[in-house]
């Protein structure tokens, strides 16, 4: 398991943190160096609400190796409110139930894990809103 | 700049290849087309590879193929664009020969992908998407195009069965080629029952995996004649790129990277879309064929689903697709595909495809390779010489 990365990702796994252009205000999940939108190599952190609405989904039944103990799971792409689109697993939702265009928020959920001993690797799943 | 030629192709079929190591494979196809060229040395071979490394604990292709094709000491380095390796590897080649650089270069794409489990395969196809944001959170390579192919039934309001022609095109043409992984044709029922892997996408939309290797020899136009093999001019080989995660992109549903790659080709080779005779489309998933043909113009957006049809995309359709099968069938050896598309548009253009197979005398054909879902995407025209 690659430990740095999950300790370097922590902000973005875990508090959905992104940056915002400070020239043009342009929100990017993940971080970025550029902005994509200006050019410009200024910018500051920006935590996203984490509501969004579905853009597509897919119900996966061959997974990626650690991810093999979880079949079927739903991945999706979110539109976040704040602009940009992520890509996500769904939660608490069962795959006849989901729709595209339906509103879903961040949740923090169990990603992996390696084996009984391994580590577990923690992250933001999107749910349907529970209030 | 020097125009550029192939002189020499070559390939091995794509299979299961468990008894033929990578290093055999790729020999053999460089020996062919070096054979086929009447060649007895080059100046530089440049290896389209992808998952050498994770798969086959082997890397440093360059110098190791080099050896085995008795030509140690030439220029020889390993190119990588996940499944669009190889024809970033020919491009490399046709920018060393163009350039005046080198005289001669042999392109090689070769993949061994059977040689460990189907996890690890799995695995290492999924590197070709964002290691940090698609792969860590459980997105399969399969799964990602999957949510290409659901919002595009969404927003267009087509239905699974009809990409089914693209799938049943590709397989009734590999059927008559000897050095397709897949013999056997396929139908619509078939398709419907076909089980899914990620829903919408089902086993007959994934192009299977397979292991093999291809190549081709180029030089100077000047020079052609100096070699035995048929000579087919280079018209075009130019490389577009896009992000390569699907979330940072405007429209996951136009792949800027096909369209710039295509355009920059159309202009270098100085053709219009009314010129290519068949096109030798990525289609690793149905719905990259479609939004493919899309983004290249042969479709307006959302559109494409309307070409899949005989008259349309059949051998003696208006605009034939994957003539020898395809990525679908003839099988989709990751980084070697390019090459096998380049071989294959030049032997439709030599005239020497199988009878069945052979397009009516073409004289420009194109063969466009992607890496990653739109992230890589080299476009080739080639064309018969005047
Ligand atoms: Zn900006």
């Amino acid at each position: 398991m690659d430990i740095p990365r999950s300790w370097r990702l922590r902000n973005q796994r875990y508090l959905l943190e992104g940056n915002a252009c400070t020239s043009c205000d342009k929100k990017h999940f993940p971080p970025v160096l550029v902005c994509s939108e200006c050019k410009s190599r200024d910018l500051r952190p920006f935590t996203f609400s984490g509501k969004g609405k579905l853009y597509s989904y897919s119900t996966v039944y061959q997974a990626p190796g650690q991810f093999e103990a979880f079949v079927p799971y739903i991945v999706a792409l979110v539109d976040l409110e704040e602009g940009p689109r992520i890509t996500t697993q769904l939660t608490d939702i069962s795959p006849d139930e989901v729709r595209i265009g339906m509103p879903v928020e961040k949740v923090i959920r169990k990603i992996s894990e390696e084996g009984e001993r391994g580590l577990i690797l923690y992250g933001y799943k999107f749910r349907p809103p529970v209030d | 700049m020097r125009e550029v030629a192939i002189v020499g192709i070559g390939q091995t079929p794509v299979e299961e290849h468990w008894d033929i190591s990578l290093r055999e494979l790729a020999a053999k196809a460089v020996l062919n087309a070096m054979d086929d060229a009447g060649a007895e040395d080059v100046d530089a071979l440049y290896v389209g590879n992808m998952l050498s490394g994770i798969l086959t604990n082997q890397e440093n292709l360059g110098a190791l193929i080099a050896e085995c094709v008795g030509l140690s000491g030439i220029e020889a380095v390993k190119i990588e664009a996940a499944c669009g390796s190889a024809a970033a590897a020919f491009r490399q080649a046709v920018l060393g020969v163009a350039s005046g650089m080198i005289d001669s270069a042999v392109a090689v794409g070769v993949e061994k992908l059977t040689e460990m489990s189907g996890r690890a395969t799995t695995h290492g196809l999924a590197t070709a998407s964002d290691g940090d944001y698609e792969m860590a959170i459980g997105l399969s390579f399969v799964a990602i195009n999957a949510l290409l192919m659901r919002r595009y039934m969404h927003e267009y309001g087509w239905e699974k069965n009809d990409f089914a022609p693209f799938v049943i095109n590709a397989h009734r043409n590999a059927a008559h080629n000897p050095n397709a992984m897949f013999q056997n044709q396929i139908n619509q029922e078939q398709y419907n029952l076909a089980k899914v892997v990620a829903d919408p996408i089902n086993l007959l939309d994934s192009s299977p995996i397979g292991d093999g290797a291809a190549a081709v020899l180029v030089v100077p136009a000047e020079d052609a004649d100096k070699y035995d093999g048929q000579v087919i001019t280079v018209a075009a080989c130019e490389i577009g790129t896009d992000t390569i995660a699907l979330d940072n992109r405007e429209d996951p549903l136009w792949l800027k990277g096909v369209e710039r790659s295509t355009a920059k080709a159309f202009r270098t080779a100085g053709v219009r879309h009314q010129d290519i005779d068949l096109f030798e489309v990525h289609d690793a998933f149905s719905i990259i064929t479609a939004l493919s043909l899309e983004a290249c113009g042969f479709a307006e957006k959302g559109q494409a689903l309307r070409m899949a049809n005989d008259e349309s995309i059949g051998l003696k359709g208006k605009l034939p697709l994957t003539t020898m099968g395809g990525l679908k069938g003839r099988g989709h050896p990751v980084g070697a595909t390019g090459l096998y598309q380049i071989v294959e548009a030049a032997t439709q253009l030599r005239g020497d495809a199988p009878d069945a197979l052979q397009i009516d005398a073409p004289n420009c054909v194109m063969a466009q390779n992607i890496g990653g879902s739109g992230a890589n995407v080299i476009t080739s025209i080639l064309k018969r010489r005047d």
